[in-house]
């Protein structure tokens, strides 16, 4: 029986670049800048590292492929660089990787870094790509907008909810996170909106308005893994250690088989019931100090709220109106700005979550810091809701 | 040897919905061509930017069959037109594997003439009294491309029609025909050109037609031993009036009150496929049991075929055929579109449009029945019905292996769980609708949504599948193709107002 990774592994240090449009920064330099700011906070030398992960997603257009793109940005030592690639859990998977070298007693130190150049493709939205040569000859030409709207038809029949009071809603979801991002320097959307301008943006995908999707940004972020008995050895004070890392990913059932819905995420909710089962979390509602999700779409974070068992099923809209998830709320849900504002550097989400929850619970995310929390949880999804990988993990203070 | 009974044994036919109103055509044009504004009446159909001369084909011939998985009985398929997407590529190869026929079936494909269709039906009605086949399904089908500001765009219509022909339980008896060839080039499309060059209307209709109908006229009614009197329906594809197509019958002998309508009000010449698309549409409108009905179309020459109606007739009552694509009308007022989906300009699609839309055709072919027949799998075992078929059943019960055998969907009852309208991805049609669409007796499939109104899809909506283009791939000249779903719109019969740009 396997015993899960509740405080084996201690997070040294994290960094993470300014997310945005970086007209300035090639992925190099992205990988530089996040880079700098882990090693500083961690306190270690490039020849501590024994081993790194490396995300990123759309290799076409952003670093290319393999291992070699982090090591000639960094000038590693020649130690061994593994490149992951997860859609849009690529960040969560590269920290997954360093973590699980560290548990293993394979590596002492461990670098995961997740990077991603989204603006120059000429075009707003995410590029297109063909996934393999049978794929395209049958499934829709769509977009991750389209894909994911599908979620609202599905819940409104699900739970009878009416078109109107779900589209505030989720209109109430990007108007919180666009509160909290413009708190945060480094977020790419720093702009506070209404419900009534969310409302009323132009339409992406039925019932996606401009507001309801994240932003496409450059960005890249990373985190230093070692030991919580390293740490100590270091000095280190307010030791952050990972409670539960958790990835689902589906198997057809819901693109092929008809006893999924349409209104949820199955592979969260598998994710997350092993993951609070990992860290020891029997009550999330009132033990999860905080969360960061990912929020690609407003309605992608409104299931989400009832696939992690914070919202009750059917609770969310009620949970989301009532402020539950705002940044005073019970369970403050995007502190950062989430993907909606901070950006969304596919390869980096993932890492850029855990960074959040990392200053968080270290008391240093300045003026957007939560009073005294104590879990925080990253929720980091790839794919479309009908197919999709999904990472659930958990971290806090050490001994908590 | 006592002489076997040839003829008709069921029809099909579709139209597409939508009808461009030559109104707009007209007043579009009219300060290049006020010459026009006459013609400005009516409607003509207009294929939507998914539909060819295969997919419209496919149409009509799934009318014919009906909704019955097994089509073993076809033996033979022939496939008239002018407009088929492929110069080498068996288009009615592309028709039989949308259609699941049989691999042993003789697939042919019969071009270059207006009388494609009639000449494919011949070939038909030629092997199956040979013996060389009992069932040979015939289709005509024709998307047709004009040059902007033409009589033609005017005249013209996008249809198919599909005929089957047998022994058994035959609706229409093959009395006799007869076929002339006249190197007569009213027009013509050189090999490397993508539109007709006309000659003068005049000379057509009076040293064409005028002439050469009544030599083919002749030849079929001695070869059937009808007399001309007899005729009750004299079926005549013609863009210069009835009056004149009257007239033609007359000079035959024929009473003038038989010709049948040319539909040129409500859907415009179909081309190679209009001599059976009129035909369908008589055996569905005025013909009864006995009547005599000639069908004629003229083109390098003329072909023209006697029948006798039977009373197996009422067999096709429950077709769509002509007159039910007939109703299922959308207008369509927007010029503009008309010139976009039949790519007469060009405009930017955007970058997302550069996409590259290579196929492999490995990858076509190992998933063929999948991609052209959308067929799935069903486990021997547990029932459970998915798409696509696979070694390792989905059922999350029972993950059985290698125990799923073919199960076609495309006949089957389906509905719409969940959907959206993508303004963001590219679509010739805006905004692209897609959606899970979750089939009655099981199994589901993503899939793109056409022929949409838009405002009126939502979950539980009930769905039908076509056959169409998925997508073009300009660099190479092919085109995808894929199942997709339409939305059906609970009163089929209330008509859309076109989107119209103004």
């Amino acid at each position: 029986m396997a015993t899960g990774i509740k405080d084996k592994v201690a997070i040294l240090g994290m960094g993470c670049s300014k997310f945005g449009e970086r007209w300035d920064a090639g992925p190099e330099e992205l990988m530089v800048e996040a880079y700098l700011e882990a090693m500083q906070d961690a306190g270690v030398e490039p020849t501590q590292i024994d081993a790194a992960w490396f995300a990123t997603h759309i290799d076409e257009i952003g670093t290319g492929k393999g291992g070699t793109p982090l090591s000639l940005a960094l000038r590693l030592p020649n130690i061994a660089v593994t490149r992951v690639e997860n859609f849009c859990a690529s960040g969560s998977e590269a920290l997954r990787g360093a973590v699980y070298a560290v548990a293993s007693g394979a590596a002492d130190i461990a670098l995961a870094l997740g990077v991603e150049k989204l603006k120059d493709t000429g075009y707003g939205g995410l590029p297109v790509g063909n996934m393999g040569t049978l794929n395209p000859q049958w499934s829709p030409s769509g977009s991750a907008p389209g894909n994911f709207a599908q979620l609202a038809s599905a819940y409104r029949a699900k739970h009878g909810v009416n078109k109107d009071d779900l589209k505030r809603a989720i209109a109430h979801v990007s108007v919180k996170s666009h509160a909290n991002g413009a708190k945060n320097p480094k977020a790419h959307l720093r702009n506070e909106v209404s419900e009534e301008q969310v409302m009323g943006a132009p339409m992406i995908a039925e019932p996606l308005g401009l507001f309801d999707c994240c932003g496409v940004s450059d960005g890249a972020a990373a985190a230093i893994v070692t030991t919580p008995e390293i740490a100590k050895a270091m000095g280190k004070k307010d030791i952050v250690t990972v409670k539960a890392m958790q990835l689902s990913v589906s198997n057809g059932l819901e693109s092929q088989h008809n006893s999924w819905d349409g209104s949820y995420f199955h592979t969260a909710r598998i994710a997350a019931k092993k993951a609070y089962k990992e860290a020891g979390i029997d009550n999330p509602r009132e033990q999860v100090s905080m969360m960061e999700v990912h929020d690609c779409f407003s309605i992608t974070e409104l299931v989400t709220m009832e696939d992690l068992f914070i919202s009750p099923e059917g609770g969310a809209v009620k949970d989301v109106m009532d402020g539950f998830y705002d940044a005073d709320g019970k369970v403050p849900c995007q502190i950062d700005g989430g993907l909606k504002c901070f950006g969304h550097p596919i390869g980096a989400s993932g890492l850029r979550m855990a960074y959040e929850m990392y200053l968080q619970l270290q008391g240093r995310a300045g003026e957007r810091q939560l009073p005294n929390p104590k879990i925080g949880m990253t929720h980091n999804l790839g794919g479309a809701p009908s197919q999709n990988v999904c990472s659930v993990t958990i971290i806090g203070a050490h001994g908590a | 040897m006592a002489q076997q009974t040839v003829g008709l044994t069921a029809y099909g036919g579709y139209i597409p919905r939508l009808r461009l109103q030559r109104k707009s055509i007209a007043q579009a044009n009219a300060w290049v061509a006020p010459n026009f504004l006459g013609k400005g009446k009516g409607e003509r159909s207009m294929a939507n930017w998914d539909e060819d001369s295969v997919t419209m084909a496919v149409e009509a011939a799934r009318d014919l069959l009906g909704p019955d998985d097994d089509r073993s009985h076809v033996d033979a398929l022939y496939f008239g037109s002018t407009t088929m997407p492929f110069k080498d590529r068996l288009n009615s190869g592309i028709i039989s594997a949308a259609l699941t026929l049989e691999s042993h079936v003789r697939a042919v494909d019969i071009a270059s003439t207006q009388r494609a269709g009639t000449s494919a039906l011949m070939q038909a009605l030629s092997a199956v009294k040979a013996g060389e086949a009992k069932n040979a399904l015939v289709l005509a089908s024709d998307h047709r491309k004009t040059k902007a500001v033409t009589a033609q765009e005017l005249d013209f219509g996008d249809g198919a029609a599909a005929v089957s022909v047998g022994t058994d339980n035959v609706i229409a008896n093959y009395l006799g025909g007869a076929s002339l060839t006249v190197d007569f080039v009213d027009h013509f499309r050189g090999d490397t050109e993508e539109f007709d060059y006309n000659w003068e209307e005049r000379w057509i209709r009076d040293e064409g037609f005028s002439k050469i109908v009544p030599k083919a006229v002749k030849a079929a009614l001695e070869k059937s031993g009808v007399s001309a009197g007899d005729i009750k329906h004299f079926i005549l594809p013609c863009t210069f009036g009835m009056k004149f197509v009257q007239q033609l019958a007359k000079r035959s002998g024929i009473d003038p009150e038989t010709a049948r309508d040319t539909l040129a009000a409500n859907c415009g010449e179909t081309g190679a496929a209009h001599s059976l698309v009129m035909l369908v549409h008589t055996l569905q409108t005025e013909a009864k049991p006995g009547d005599k009905v000639l069908v004629l179309h003229f083109g390098g020459g003329c072909d023209a075929l006697v029948f006798e109606v039977t009373d197996k007739i009422a067999s096709q009552a429950s077709k769509r055929g002509i007159t039910g694509s007939l109703q299922n009308r959308a207008e369509e007022t927007n010029y503009m579109k008309f010139l976009t989906f039949n790519g007469l300009v060009e405009w930017e699609k955007g970058m997302r449009a550069e996409q590259d839309k290579k196929t492999a055709l490995t990858t076509l072919y190992r998933n063929e029945d999948m991609l052209m027949g959308l067929v799935g799998g069903r486990c021997t075992e547990t029932g459970v019905v998915q798409f696509p078929r696979s070694r390792i059943s989905v059922n999350p019960n029972n993950h059985t292996v290698d125990t799923q055998e073919p199960y076609k969907f495309a006949e089957k009852k389906a509905k719409i769980l969940s959907w959206s309208a993508d303004f963001l991805s590219f679509s010739m049609n805006p905004p692209n609708h897609y959606g899970m669409v979750v089939f009655d007796e099981g199994g589901r499939i993503m899939m793109d949504f056409t022929d949409v109104e838009p405002g009126t899809v939502d979950s539980g909506m009930e769905v039908k599948l076509v056959f169409r283009i998925k997508e073009f791939d300009d660099k190479r000249g092919f085109r995808r193709y894929f199942w997709k779903a339409v939305p059906i719109v609970s009163s089929e019969a209330k008509s859309q107002t076109g989107q119209a740009a103004e």
